[in-house]
C-alpha cells in the first residue's frame, strides 16, 4: 500500500483534490475518450459537489481530476479573477490541494474559466478547463436528446445551418453573439460555451488542451491541441467578431474584448478590458514605458 | 416537318427499383404480402385500395420508414443494386436525404413549421453542403415560383400559408435536391377539390420534367387516373391486379377491381 | 406501309359482380391498316367497334391474339407490351380521339391544345401560335382561348379536343365518333383535317355514326360483324 503523502497546507479532512481516486480515474477515462474524439460529448458520472449545479461543478470536477502538486491554478469568471465565484473556486482548490494558485496566465498550468478565453495566447503545457451550462449546441433547435444524438452520429447538421440562414433572412446578419456554434475537426458541431464570439478564433489551432465540463448535464468534451475549430457561417456571410469604437479606458488596448460599465446615474459608460490579468499587464507595460521614456 | 423526338424504347433502360416478394407481417396480422414489381425512371406508379388494403404499409416499407419481414427492395444507385432493408442506418439516411423524397399527406409532417419557406426549401441544399447564402435564396425563389407560390413569401412561415400552399411548399422542399425516386402518401388528401386538380397537374408536370420515378398511394381513383402511368390494386395485403392505369380502370379483370371502379364516377 | 396488324384477336368481358356473366364481344378478328389509309369500322351498335378501337390503343386488354403496331420502325405487340412501352407508343406514334374532352380542370384552352407540341419539344411561342391557328380553324374564337373548356358547350369542347388531337403529327390516329356533337360546318373542317392527315401519311382508323361522313373519309371499310378483310371503298 502506497503512503499517501501529506501535502503541506492541504486540508487533511478531504482527499487530495476533493474527489476520491476512483472518481478521478472515471473522469480521466472520460476525458481520454473525449480527447480521442474531438468535439464529441462523452457522458460521465457527474458527482454531487459542495456547490449547486449551475455554478461550475463540471469544470471543478475536471480540474479536481487533473490537478497535482506541480500544478498552478488560475480561475477566472467572465475574464475576472476577483469575482465572488472565481475567488471561491480558487480558494476551494487551495484548500483541498494545498497547491499554488495565481492570477497570472503565464504562471498557470491549469486555467478554469467561465465564459471567456484569456487574451494572452496559451502554451502547449497549459490546460484550459471550460465551465459548460449546456453542452448540446443543437438543443435550442431540437429539444429531443434522442434526435440530437442521431444528428451528431450521422453528421446531419443541416438544421444548424438553417438556423443561421433564418437569422440572416430575418436580421440581415447572424444574430448570435455568444455561444456561437463551432465545427471541431470538421466532424462534430460543439458549443464553445457562452464565450463571446470574439473569442471563437482563439480556439482554432490552440497549443493548449481545451477541456469542457458540464456537471448538471453530465457530459465532458475536448479539443486537443492544434485542432481545427471553425465557426459556422456562409461563404457570402462570413463569421466576423465584435469591434469597439474606443480602446480600454484603463490600459488603452484596442485588441481585447471590452466590457461596458455604467459609472453613474446619468448612464455614462466606460469600456474596459474583460480580462483583468491582461489589463493589468498592459497597464504595467505602459507604466514601465512611461518610466523609461 | 417531323417533330418526333427519338424514342427511347430501343435503348433498354434499367429499372430504378425492384421489389421482390416483399411482405410485412405484424405477428399474425398481414400488413402486405408477396408484393413484386419493377419501377423504371420517369414512371409514376399508383397504389390504390381501401383502408386496410396494405397500401400504406407497402409505401412505408418502400420508403425505408419500416422494415419488411421478408423480401428484397433493390434500389439502383450508380449502376449497382442496393438492398434497402439491409443497408446500414447512416447509408440509408444519406440515401433518403439525397436520392429519395417523401411527400406526406399532411404537409405539417413534412415541413418545419417554425422555419421560413426559404429555409424549408434550402434545408436539403444546406444538408448537402451548400454554403452560399445568395445561392440558397436564388434556388429557393426559383422553386417557390415553380410551385406557384409568390417568391415574395420566401421569408414567411408556413403556418401563415393555406393548406394547398403548404403542400406545394412541401413538394418544393422535397424536389429541390432532385431526387430520383419520390414517395407520396395521398398528396392531395385533405385539400379542397378545386385545389386538388391544379396540384395534381403541377405534380405531374414536375415529375415529368425531372424524369422522377414516383410511387403514389391513394384511395382516390380520380387522382390515380390523372397522375399515374401504372396502377397496382391492393386488397387484404395482396396486389390483386396491376397494369397500365387506364387499362386497369377501364377494363378491370379482377372481381374486386371491377367493384372498386364501378363504385366511382371516374 | 403497314402500320397496324391485328391477328386473331378475341375479347371477352367477365363481369364478376353480375353473376360472372361472360360476354364475348370480338371473336378472332384479323385486320390490317396502312399509312395514308382511313379505315372505317362498320357495324351495329354494340357490335364491338369501340372495343376494337380501345384494344388497339391498349386501353382494353385482349383475351387472345396479337395487336401489332409499327413504332419507330419496329413491330410492337400491344397485347404483351409493358406499361411504359405502351405509354411511349402513345406519346409518339398512336393517338386516340374520343368523343369527350378529358382534361385536367382549370387548364386554359390554349394550353390544352399546345400541350402535345410542348411535349415534343416545340417552343412555347411556336406552340401557342400553331394552337391558335388550329383553334381558329375550328371556329373557337380567341376570346375563349384563355378560359378552361369546362364551361364550353359540348360542341365547343369537342372542337378543342379535335384541335388538340390533330395539332401534332402522329403516325396512327384512332378516332371514336369525333364528329358526333358537331354541326355541319365544323364537321366539314374535321373531314378536311382527316384528309390532310391522310395525305401526310397518317394511318387512321375511325368510327363515324354518320353515313355521309363515312363516305367522305373512308378509303377502306371493315365490317365488325363479318370480320371481313378490308374492302376497297
Amino acid at each position: 500500500m502506497t503512503q499517501v503523502q501529506t501535502i503541506t497546507g492541504a486540508d487533511p479532512h478531504y482527499n487530495y483534490g476533493y474527489l476520491d481516486e476512483q472518481t478521478k480515474r472515471m473522469v480521466r477515462r472520460a476525458l481520454l475518450k473525449a480527447v480521442a474524439i474531438p468535439g464529441y460529448q462523452v457522458p460521465f458520472g457527474s458527482r454531487e459537489m459542495p456547490l449547486a449545479r449551475g455554478w461550475g461543478t463540471g469544470g471543478i470536477q475536471i480540474t479536481a481530476a487533473l490537478i497535482g502538486p506541480s500544478d498552478c491554478l488560475k480561475v477566472i469568471d467572465q475574464g475576472a479573477d476577483d469575482t465572488t465565484n472565481a475567488v471561491s473556486i480558487r480558494q476551494f482548490f487551495a484548500r483541498v490541494t494545498g497547491g499554488r494558485t495565481t492570477e497570472k496566465v503565464d504562471e498557470a498550468t491549469i486555467i478554469q474559466t467561465r465564459h471567456r478565453i484569456p487574451e494572452k495566447p496559451l502554451r502547449e503545457d497549459q490546460i484550459l478547463v471550460y465551465q459548460v451550462p449546456q453542452p448540446e449546441p443543437l438543443r435550442k433547435l431540437e429539444p429531443s436528446e434522442v434526435e440530437t444524438r442521431n444528428m451528431h452520429a450521422w453528421e446531419e447538421y443541416g438544421l444548424m445551418q438553417v438556423r443561421l440562414y433564418e437569422d440572416i433572412a430575418r436580421f440581415g446578419h447572424v444574430a448570435t453573439t455568444y455561444a456561437y456554434p463551432v465545427m471541431v475537426n470538421e466532424r462534430y458541431i460543439a458549443s464553445p460555451t457562452p464565450i463571446p464570439k470574439f473569442d471563437n478564433p482563439k480556439m482554432d489551432m490552440m497549443p493548449a488542451l481545451q477541456l469542457f465540463g458540464a456537471g448538471r448535464e453530465k457530459r465532458v468534451y475536448a479539443i486537443p491541441p492544434y485542432t481545427r475549430v471553425r465557426s459556422l457561417d456562409f461563404e457570402d456571410h462570413p463569421f466576423t467578431v465584435q469591434t469597439w469604437d474606443k480602446p480600454c479606458e484603463l490600459c488603452g488596448s484596442r485588441l481585447s474584448y471590452l466590457d461596458e460599465v455604467i459609472v453613474d446615474d446619468q448612464g455614462s459608460r466606460l469600456f474596459v478590458c474583460s480580462d483583468t490579468d491582461y489589463c493589468e499587464e498592459q497597464r504595467q507595460a505602459n507604466a514601465s514605458e512611461g518610466a523609461g521614456a | 416537318m417531323n417533330e418526333l423526338l427519338h424514342s427511347s424504347l430501343s435503348g433498354a433502360q434499367q429499372p430504378i427499383l425492384q421489389v421482390e416478394r416483399m411482405s410485412r407481417f405484424y405477428g399474425e396480422r398481414v400488413g402486405c404480402q408477396a408484393v413484386s414489381f419493377k419501377l423504371w425512371p420517369g414512371e409514376i406508379l399508383g397504389v390504390v385500395g381501401e383502408s386496410g388494403s396494405g397500401k400504406s404499409t407497402l409505401l412505408r416499407c418502400l420508403a425505408a420508414l419500416d422494415q419488411p419481414t421478408q423480401g428484397d427492395i433493390l434500389f439502383s444507385e450508380q449502376g449497382e443494386w442496393l438492398n434497402i432493408p439491409a443497408l446500414s442506418e447512416p447509408k440509408r439516411r444519406a440515401l433518403m436525404r439525397r436520392a429519395w423524397g417523401i411527400v406526406h399527406q399532411n404537409p405539417r409532417d413534412g415541413l418545419r413549421m417554425g422555419v421560413s419557406a426559404g429555409g424549408n426549401i434550402g434545408e436539403r441544399l444546406m444538408d448537402a453542403g451548400e454554403r452560399n447564402y445568395a445561392q440558397i435564396r436564388r434556388v429557393a425563389s426559383e422553386w417557390l415560383a415553380r410551385v406557384e407560390i409568390d417568391p415574395d413569401r420566401i421569408d414567411d412561415l408556413p403556418r401563415h400559408f393555406s393548406g394547398g400552399m403548404q403542400q406545394r411548399l412541401q413538394i418544393a422542399r422535397v424536389l429541390v435536391s432532385e431526387p430520383r425516386l419520390v414517395f407520396m402518401d395521398e398528396p392531395t388528401g385533405g385539400l379542397d377539390v378545386s385545389v386538388q386538380a391544379k396540384l395534381l397537374d403541377l405534380l405531374r408536370a414536375l415529375v415529368r420534367d425531372m424524369g422522377i420515378a414516383a410511387v403514389i398511394v391513394t384511395h382516390d381513383l380520380a387522382v390515380a387516373r390523372l397522375l399515374t402511368d401504372r396502377l397496382m390494386v391492393m386488397k387484404d395485403g395482396f396486389v390483386i391486379e396491376q397494369g397500365l392505369t387506364d387499362q386497369v380502370l377501364d377494363d378491370p379483370q379482377h372481381a374486386y377491381t371491377q367493384l372498386l371502379t364501378s363504385a366511382v364516377l371516374v | 406501309m403497314e402500320m397496324i396488324k391485328v391477328c386473331g384477336v378475341s375479347k371477352n368481358f367477365t363481369l364478376h359482380n353480375q353473376g360472372a356473366a361472360d360476354l364475348r364481344v370480338l371473336d378472332s378478328v384479323n385486320l390490317t391498316a396502312s399509312a395514308g389509309e382511313c379505315l372505317v369500322l362498320q357495324g351495329e351498335s354494340g357490335a364491338g367497334k369501340s372495343t376494337l378501337l380501345r384494344l388497339l390503343y391498349g386501353n382494353y386488354k385482349c383475351t387472345s391474339g396479337e395487336i401489332l403496331i409499327r413504332h419507330d420502325q419496329q413491330w410492337i405487340d400491344i397485347a404483351l407490351a409493358e406499361a411504359r412501352s405502351i405509354l411511349e407508343i402513345r406519346r409518339f406514334t398512336l393517338s386516340y380521339v374520343s368523343q369527350f374532352l378529358r382534361v385536367i380542370p382549370r387548364v386554359s384552352t390554349i394550353d390544352i391544345v399546345s400541350g402535345p407540341l410542348l411535349g415534343r419539344g416545340v417552343s412555347r411561342e411556336v406552340a401557342a401560335r400553331r394552337a391558335g391557328d388550329m383553334l381558329l380553324r375550328l371556329n373557337i374564337p380567341q376570346r375563349l382561348w384563355g378560359l378552361a373548356p369546362a364551361t364550353f358547350s359540348g360542341g365547343e369542347q369537342q372542337r378543342v379536343n379535335i384541335a388538340r388531337s390533330f395539332i401534332a403529327h402522329t403516325p396512327i390516329m384512332l378516332l371514336d365518333e369525333p364528329t358526333a356533337s358537331l354541326d355541319a360546318g365544323n364537321r366539314d373542317v374535321v373531314i378536311e383535317l382527316i384528309a390532310e392527315a391522310r395525305r401526310s401519311g397518317v394511318c387512321l382508323v375511325g368510327i363515324f355514326h354518320d353515313a355521309a361522313v363515312r363516305d367522305l373519309v373512308a378509303t377502306t371499310r371493315f365490317d365488325i360483324k363479318t370480320a371481313k378483310q378490308p374492302e376497297a371503298a
